[in-house]
């Protein structure tokens, strides 16, 4: 192997230089430099290296110092005012909890849980709200995934739009179009299912769009080559690929649903919400810990059977995505 | 490559049944889930009394405030807006930061490889979990209710809602540290404390600071709301202008929380692209 003469050149200079400067990074295999040079220049790369290091430790330290100051002036919030305030939550929480006692249990929990066929509607309600707002919200999702997948469609304009409607759709908070709805729709759960679908074509759109830019494009390349026009290359070439996943990604939302569409009853939009806003305000302290623990046992019977069926629809290699 | 012709699928057809139909157990089973799934379905639209009719009336009315809507316009409440717009920033950053701190311990103590006790474990893992089922917004409103109006009832609720999740996480991450550099430290004689201060928070902090970042973002986005029960910040503002059928100052309103919250993921995907 020959180098050109320039190269030689080059090479020279640099081991010459290599020779007088200590900070050029040598490794060690040079032998002319001692071991006394090279462990001062190890030392002043390391000390470079913890210097700017330490600068921007510092840098975020500061912004860090500056956030935390901003937000205390702003919010009034005081260590104080945490100490007075702790004890008070602690007394109303504790305030909710049910007088139950061994010899009298089983009376004291019928005592404790005496709307329970009231709130169990509510809840059937609630769980209703959660599974209508997904299928419907699901259905728009995917209608409008395809237009936003990169790979799917050439046209940079419907690209755009269908993004943009996705985001604003995702972005704009769920409660904020059940104030709305309620306003348009009237109360009741009508609102908050359509609520919830809105927020959950937005939030869905956009996973199922990248999906759909993760599939295998051989497919979709045999239906377009056996003449399949667009309607058909999406219904053949990448929903069978991406149908695990939407399911996995439509149950995940539907857990995330049933939670929301709690506490969409606060603004009038149906649901147990409704009844546990009254037992608030009205102060009726055991309805409150009552509500929430069945709230809380729902939540986790749906969370556990999604996780489970999931994990047979896809593997166990699916993390968590809020 | 010569494509098959009809009587070649008949002829396939006749040998291989199986590849072309499923078995009628899995036919019977498919058709079960569907009709149960449009049972379901179609109760659930009778419950919430869908109707096409209702559907259009409402429809006519939304049309009716997006006209309403246009052009947003602050009015003169712009700077209380801002102040509004900073107090829910203010919010979900101190609510983040409390459910960080208090969550830390809690998630070390979560942690298998560091407590090896299996029902201790267990008890606190479902113990975040249960209360991950509670909605932000919930807590908000019990919050209020406990310490009165205003900001700091939603710093607790964001908090208190975040400490579980967090717990859970940074439990998992703790689980998943590799064990070489804790070996290293037992190794040189490191104690408990060392183990977990050498050995194992270096490995977890970018992970944990991620996690940190991420519920940040989505803190100012459920802080937005809080106001709508009375914890402080925009969302007083928004429900206000909506009760009172100001719907100009709304939509400004609404515009100014997408504005906030596109700013606030921008800024935290570039520092959480650079921690990992």
């Amino acid at each position: 192997m020959s180098l050109p003469a320039g190269a030689h050149f080059a090479r020279r200079l640099f081991f010459r230089e290599a020779r007088v400067s200590t900070i050029t990074q040598t490794n060690g295999r040079l032998s002319s430099t001692t071991r006394a040079e090279r462990i001062h220049s190890f030392e002043d790369r390391y000390r470079q290296q913890q210097f700017t290091r330490r600068n921007w430790t510092l840098l975020y330290g500061a912004l860090f110092l500056a956030a935390l100051i901003g937000s205390v002036a702003v919010s009034d919030f005081s260590i104080p005012g945490l100490l007075k305030g702790l004890p008070m939550a602690w007394n109303y929480i504790a305030g909710t909890l049910p007088s139950l006692s061994v010899e009298n249990f089983w009376a004291d929990l019928a005592d404790w849980y005496w709307g329970l066929r009231f709130w169990t509607r509510l809840l059937v309600e609630t769980i209703l709200m959660g599974f209508v707002g997904t299928v419907l919200g699901g259905a728009v999702a995917l209608l409008l995934s395809f237009p936003a997948s990169r790979n799917l469609v050439e046209n940079t304009g419907i690209y755009f739009i269908a993004r943009r409607t996705l985001e604003f759709f995702r972005t704009v908070p769920e409660l904020v179009f059940a104030l709305i709805f309620v306003f348009a729709f009237g109360l009741g759960p009508f609102a908050g299912v359509l609520a919830i679908a809105v927020h959950t074509a937005g939030s869905l759109g956009k996973l199922f769009a990248e999906v759909n830019e993760n599939v295998d494009p051989r497919p979709i390349e045999g239906v377009r080559a056996s003449g399949g026009n667009w309607p058909m290359i999406m219904r053949l070439g990448v929903v069978p690929q991406a149908l695990p996943n939407y399911a996995s990604y439509l149950l995940l939302r539907f857990e995330i649903n049933v939670r929301g569409a709690s506490a969409l009853g606060l603004v009038g939009a149906g649901g147990i919400g409704e009844d546990l806003y009254v037992a608030i305000r009205q102060f009726e302290y055991t309805d409150i810990s009552a509500i929430m623990l069945l709230l809380i046992l729902t939540t986790s019977v749906i969370d556990i059977s999604c996780e489970s069926i999931r994990h047979r629809l896809i593997g166990h290699n699916l993390t968590q995505s809020a | 490559m010569t494509l098959a012709s009809h009587a070649d699928v008949s002829r396939l057809k006749r040998t291989h049944p199986g590849i072309f139909t499923k078995p009628p157990l899995e036919r019977l089973r498919d058709w079960c889930l569907w009709l149960g799934f449009l049972g379901v379905m179609g109760f659930g639209l009778w419950w919430i009394d869908a109707s096409p009719l209702r559907v259009i009336n409402g429809l006519n009315k939304l049309g009716l405030l997006v006209t309403l809507m246009i052009p947003p316009w602050p009015g003169d409440g712009f700077w209380d807006y801002c102040l509004a717009m900073a107090e829910t920033l203010a919010m979900a950053f101190l609510g983040t930061l409390i459910a960080f701190v208090v969550a830390l311990p809690l998630g070390f103590l979560g942690a298998k490889n560091i407590v090896p006790n299996w029902l201790f474990h267990f008890g606190l893992r479902r113990f975040f979990d249960a209360f991950r089922g509670i909605d932000g917004l919930v807590w908000a409103l019990i919050f209020v209710s406990a310490v009165g109006l205003g900001p700091f009832a939603g710093v607790l609720a964001i908090a208190v809602g975040d400490v579980m999740v967090f717990g859970k996480l940074f439990a998992e991450a703790i689980e998943n540290v590799d064990r070489k550099p804790v070996d290293g430290v037992r190794a040189s004689g490191g104690a408990g404390l060392h183990v977990v201060r050498l050995g194992v928070f270096p490995q977890v902090f970018p992970v944990m600071m991620s996690h940190v970042l991420y519920f940040f973002e989505s803190n100012v986005r459920s802080a937005t709301i809080l106001g709508i029960v009375g914890a402080g910040g925009i969302g007083l503002q928004l429900s206000d202008r909506i009760r009172i059928n100001n719907w100009q100052e709304a939509a400004f309103i609404i515009l100014m929380i997408l504005v906030t919250v596109a700013a606030i993921d921008a800024i935290s995907r570039r520092i959480r692209a650079k921690l990992i």
